[in-house]
């Protein structure tokens, strides 16, 4: 054993270079990444999709996924040579003295075993322990990890239990051969944000506990902000710049740092009061809908007027996306009804008039699926030009090229071009460009940034306003990220399982007090000051006494 | 073209099979040193300079009904997965489109089709309605479009989802121009490669009826049949016989060698 | 009531449904009949008094339904009517050769089965090595020939040229059970290389598929070895596509055996159907296409019932 110290590194990489097999050759993935990790510290890691991050948490653990190979550098974990020791010897360190949680834990649990099974594989194929030690263990660390009924969910099978629960649980089983490290790769992305609060604190606290070293690989600041004692930003492979959590957040040095930090700030020029009297463009009047019997939104209304942003927010499940397709008619509501400047629309797409059709466009949330790969951006924007408007040949193109204008891309490099050979921030102002194209009232924007790098959604952001502004558009914007509806919303409607559970003006909403609901969802979303999830804690807690 | 040069050997063995009998299958008239049913000489002659590969059971030449059965085999084949395709293809379109009723009826009255066995559906079928041309290229087509019914259906659902399909919806587009436009161009490659191994079903299937004397009907030249019809030499230890069995056999491999190595592609980036 | 309990009486019940359309299916064939079947079976040169005697013969005078619910009820208790051929029972001509289809299919099915499974399960273990790389080419190459392609080169060199095997397998009431694997063993074995090639192929996607899981990569995180991932944590959850590929591929090799029994003369149930098919014998082939429909109906259901039985998601509900 070594004797290791505080200050002695745990684990060192220096100039880690990792190549990915695409067709017949190999390219390089990670370009000469350094990484220090201390015992007992929280590394960390942020970037966005392709930065690598997820490939270098592995590597920590001496694996790299099939197609994938370490084509130079070194890995130093306490004393051992990762890259070059042997097989047993790796395999000896997984799952004992490095630790791995992955993002789903749904898939990643084997559907055909129990938990507490697979939970006390590790420590016992590894000699750690014996099986009632490990079994008593494992009822411990579901305790304090707030599992419901300790004692026996170790004895239920994967899909006999909640998301939330279930990312815990694979926690657990991390900590199961109290190991030195443990590589977090996104635990919580896939959760909703009340859920999240819940799994980042008892990730927190065990691994304060137990003392663990960890690497927590995220996109998401907010949440580095609570869990990472250092953050490292990563950008395409290469490290961008590092520095402890406190001193990233107040004072980033690189330009790429501050454009993920500068984000937040933007905000809508707020806009003057319509009068409530004046007829909205949208009116949703008391509207229940059910896919089949089983029944998903009771009796919801709301207003959005013209030149205003609605934003309805709501976690997964609450019926936001929903009340979009009853909108558009995809589903008729089964009671309840859609008016349009005040006229009652037909409930179905199918029976409403070109013209109704064009009022109400739509912004989806991928834009990789909501353009078809095999028409050209002209094509694609050309359509509803010339199914709307009538316009052909020559006055087609003209309209086309000026709504590319409209969308600040430039017309002739973009207009021959495939969806694929765009960006996502590209991709996402062409479905902007489309639903301009029907010169519609009315626009519904379903979650059009969260799927976006964080400067290319202000972008987004800003170009949608541009455009509400020239044009006097009224939104409606389904989203979760409350910093967007910060910057955006002129309204907030809440929405929890199929119901609006408040509705009001920005300001309002966002000023104390609130629906209970409300406040869990606000209070829910990160934010970050690295001690907001302590004081938010210590808020439930007094709230709670 | 750039694909072309990274396809691997059997791919290239592949094409260049094709490509052979395509030629054989174009130019029969031109290859043939004698007439399709020409009878040249006693039966059973064997190969010599003047009948290459001797002569069969009824002194025609072996040769000469070989690169004939080419065109007769192969483009009746072809003629039937285009069919199949037409009607398969069009209606699983349609019930992925349209969804509701008209996928269930389609996809239950397809189910119960699926459910007897094609080999032994298209010989009561032929027994029925006689092993006339004509009847043999409708019953195999209409048995091989309850596959590519499947498989089209089930590509389809796949892009029926997409975002921009709803957005055609909305925008109050038809039917037609929905399939045309935004359905049809994005399951072209699965449907190539269908297209591939589904000729080769029909192909075998169609051999194999013409070997039990109900398919391709004599005198036209069918390798099938001129297994069948040869056969008794092969109890004296002649390979004859094996001849157009072989040539059935490396069609085949060659268009599954050239399918596997488009399905290869159109999905080998992920693995 | 436990859902897999439901969920495996609703598969039977569609079974069963399966099969009621599908004996309308063959029945109302001959109905469909360009012209009419007696004159179809007596010539151009019958009197209509032959006719009308034949139709009354046949009961074609009554209304189809009242036909059709005879005939099923027939069916149902194993009596399927005469042979228009040769007047004879269709149940003495059928059940013999059912039982030698059977045994053949059963002989191709035992050896084909291990093997093809292991074969498979190495090519995916061994993804993309050299190994893997012959067996798809082979597999490729042999799913592309013909039955009977594979059946005569196999008479041409076991048969004629080493004279190890006969190349004709008739088969008699009193040969010991070994004699009759040997005279079957040519079409077991074209059987099997046939159906060997389908099983193997679909088994390795199958198991390639399941490795993909995240679950698996989880285990080689917890640093479990590669026996201990393949046994405890792949074969669990491959149970299922195993058990499907080998019961669509049963179903496969009943219908396969038709060529074969044909090229070696195999007194069975697929012979009969290709004899009766020439001779236009209708009632025997309505009853062969029955039995083979009903079988492969059968193993489908089969297929269907084990892997849902076998997905541990289902086993042990919520």
């Amino acid at each position: 054993m070594t004797n290791s110290t505080e200050t002695q590194n745990l684990l060192t990489i220096r100039g880690l270079r990792i190549e990915g097999k695409s067709g017949d050759h190999w390219n390089e993935i990670v370009h000469g990444v350094d990484l220090d990790l201390k015992r007992g510290e929280v590394l960390g890691l942020i970037g966005e999709s392709g930065a690598g991050k997820s490939t270098i948490g592995l590597a920590a653990m001496g694996f790299t996924r099939d197609g994938c190979r370490i084509s130079s550098g070194t890995i130093d974990f306490d004393g051992i040579d990762l890259v070059n020791a042997t097989q047993k010897v790796r395999r000896g360190l997984r799952g004992h003295r490095i630790a791995y949680v992955a993002q789903s834990a749904a898939a990643s649990f084997n559907p055909a075993h129990k938990l507490i099974d697979q939970y006390c594989e590790s420590p016992i194929v590894h000699g750690v322990m014996s099986r009632d030690q490990a079994e008593k263990d494992a009822v411990d660390l579901y305790r304090r990890l707030h599992l419901p009924n300790p004692e026996d969910i170790g004895f239920r099978y994967p899909h006999q239990v909640s998301g939330g629960q279930l990312q815990r649980a694979m926690t657990a089983m991390a900590m199961a051969s109290k190991p030195d490290l443990i590589i977090f790769d996104e635990p919580t992305t896939a959760l909703d944000v009340t859920t999240q609060i819940e799994v980042l604190s008892a990730i927190r606290d065990v691994v304060r506990e137990f003392h663990t070293a960890a690497i927590y690989i995220t996109h998401d600041l907010a949440v580095v902000a609570q869990m990472a004692d250092r953050v490292k930003v990563l950008l395409k492979g290469e490290e961008v710049e590092e520095s402890d959590t406190r001193s990233m957040l107040n004072d980033p040095k690189e330009d790429y740092t501050k454009s993920l930090w500068a984000v937040r700030s933007f905000h809508a020029e707020p806009k003057a009061d319509v009068s409530q009297a004046c007829t909205p463009v949208v009116s949703i009047k008391n509207v229940t809908a059910a896919y089949g019997k089983v029944p998903v939104l009771h009796d919801v209304s709301f207003n959005i007027h013209k030149g205003r942003t609605v934003a309805v927010v709501g976690e997964s499940g609450s019926g936001k996306s929903t009340t979009a397709r009853v909108i558009t008619g995809l589903l008729p509501a089964s009671k309840g009804e859609i008016c349009f400047n005040g006229k009652v629309m037909p409930g179905s797409y199918k029976q409403r008039s070109k013209d109704q059709l064009r009022q109400a466009q739509m912004i989806y949330q991928m834009a990789d699926t909501a353009l078809n790969p095999k028409q050209t951006i002209g094509e694609i924007i050309g359509r509803p030009v010339q199914f709307y408007l009538g316009l052909r040949g020559k006055d087609r193109l003209e309209r086309v090229r000026a709504l590319l204008d409209e969308i600040e891309l430039e017309p002739d490099l973009y207009i021959n071009r495939l969806p694929s050979e765009l960006s996502g921030g590209q991709k996402q102002r062409i479905g902007i460009a489309r639903a301009l194209a029907a010169e519609p009232e009315f626009i519904i924007c379903d979650e059009v940034t969260s799927a976006l790098d964080q400067l290319v959604a202000e972008g987004i952001l800003k170009l949608l306003s541009k455009v509400q502004k020239d044009f006097g558009l009224a939104y409606m914007f389904i989203t979760h990220d409350l910093a967007t509806v910060r910057a955006i919303a002129d309204e907030v409607v809440v929405m929890q399982q199929g119901k609006v559970v408040e509705a009001g003006p920005k300001d309002i909403m966002f000023t104390p007090p609130h629906h209970a609901y409300t406040d869990l969802l606000l209070s829910s979303i990160p934010e970050m000051d690295p001690d907001w999830l302590d004081k938010l804690l210590k808020q439930r807690e007094e709230a709670g006494q | 073209m750039k694909l072309l040069k990274t396809a691997p050997v059997s791919a290239w063995f592949g094409m260049i099979v094709i490509l052979v009998y395509v030629v054989l299958m174009l130019f029969a008239p031109i290859l043939a040193p004698y007439g399709e049913t020409e009878i040249v000489a006693y039966e059973f002659e064997p190969w010599s300079e003047t009948y290459l590969l001797g002569t069969d059971n009824l002194g025609r030449d072996m040769l000469s009904r070989l690169i004939y059965a080419a065109r007769n085999t192969m483009g009746v084949a072809l003629i039937t997965t285009i069919l199949a395709f037409a009607v398969g293809g069009f209606m699983g379109l349609l019930a992925a489109t349209l969804g509701g009723w008209v996928d269930q009826i389609f996809s239950r009255a397809i189910d119960v089709l699926m459910a007897i066995p094609s080999l032994i559906f298209a010989l009561l079928l032929l027994t029925i309605f006689g092993t006339s041309l004509g009847n043999l290229i409708v019953v195999i087509a209409l048995l091989d479009a309850t596959r590519v019914y499947r498989l089209t259906r089930a590509v389809a659902m796949n892009i029926v989802v997409m975002d921009y399909v709803e957005a055609a919806r909305l925008r109050g587009e038809g039917l037609m121009w929905q399939i045309r436009k935004e359905i049809l161009p994005n399951i072209m490659a699965p449907l190539v490669a269908e297209f591939g191994l589904r000729f080769c079903f029909v192909f075998l299937m169609i051999s194999a009826l013409s070997f039990l004397g109900l398919g391709i009907q004599p005198p036209t030249a069918d390798w099938g049949s001129m297994v069948r019809d040869n056969a008794s030499l092969i109890t004296f230890g002649d390979i004859t016989p094996l001849l157009p069995a072989g040539a059935i056999a490396l069609l085949t491999v060659a268009v599954n060698f050239v399918v596997d190595w488009m399905l290869h592609q159109s999905s080998g980036l992920k693995e | 009531m436990h859902p897999l309990a439901r969920m495996v009486l609703q598969r039977l019940g569609l079974g069963l449904v399966t099969l009621f359309v599908v004996s309308i299916i063959i029945f109302s064939a001959v109905e469909l009949l360009p012209g009419d079947i007696t004159q179809q079976i007596l010539g151009q040169a019958a009197t209509p008094e032959t006719v009308a005697a034949f139709r009354k013969e046949l009961g074609l005078d009554r209304p189809p339904v009242e036909r059709y619910f005879d005939w099923l009820g027939g069916v149902m208790t194993g009596d399927f009517g005469k042979s228009l051929a040769n007047q004879r029972e269709i149940s003495d001509l059928i059940s013999g050769r059912f039982g030698n289809t059977l045994f053949l299919a059963g002989y191709a099915a035992v050896i084909a089965i291990p093997l093809s499974v292991m074969l498979g399960l190495l090519a995916a273990l061994y993804r993309n090595s050299f190994f893997d790389r012959f067996i798809n080419m082979a597999t490729l190459s042999s799913i592309s020939f013909p039955e009977f392609f594979v059946a005569y080169i196999l008479i041409v060199f076991l048969a004629v040229r080493a004279q190890m095997f006969p190349a004709i397998s008739s088969l008699n009431d009193d040969m010991t059970l070994l004699d009759m694997f040997y005279r079957a063993f040519l079409p077991a074995l074209t059987l099997t290389l046939v159906v060997t090639a389908h099983m193997m192929r679909m088994t390795r996607a199958a198991i390639i598929n399941l490795l993909a899981s995240p679950y698996i990569e989880m285990a080689r995180l917890k640093g479990m070895s590669q026996a201990r991932v393949i046994v405890k944590h792949a074969l669990p959850n491959a149970l299922a596509p195993i058990i499907n590929v080998i019961a669509l591929n049963l179903a496969y090799l009943v219908t396969g055996v038709v060529l074969v029994e044909v090229v070696f003369v195999y007194p069975g149930l697929g012979q009969l159907l290709v004899d009766s098919v020439a001779n236009r014998d209708i009632t025997v082939v309505q009853a062969s296409c029955l039995i083979f429909a009903g079988v492969y109906i059968l193993l489908n259901l089969l297929a269907d019932i084990l892997s849902i039985a076998t997905n541990p998601r289902l086993m042990h509900r919520k």
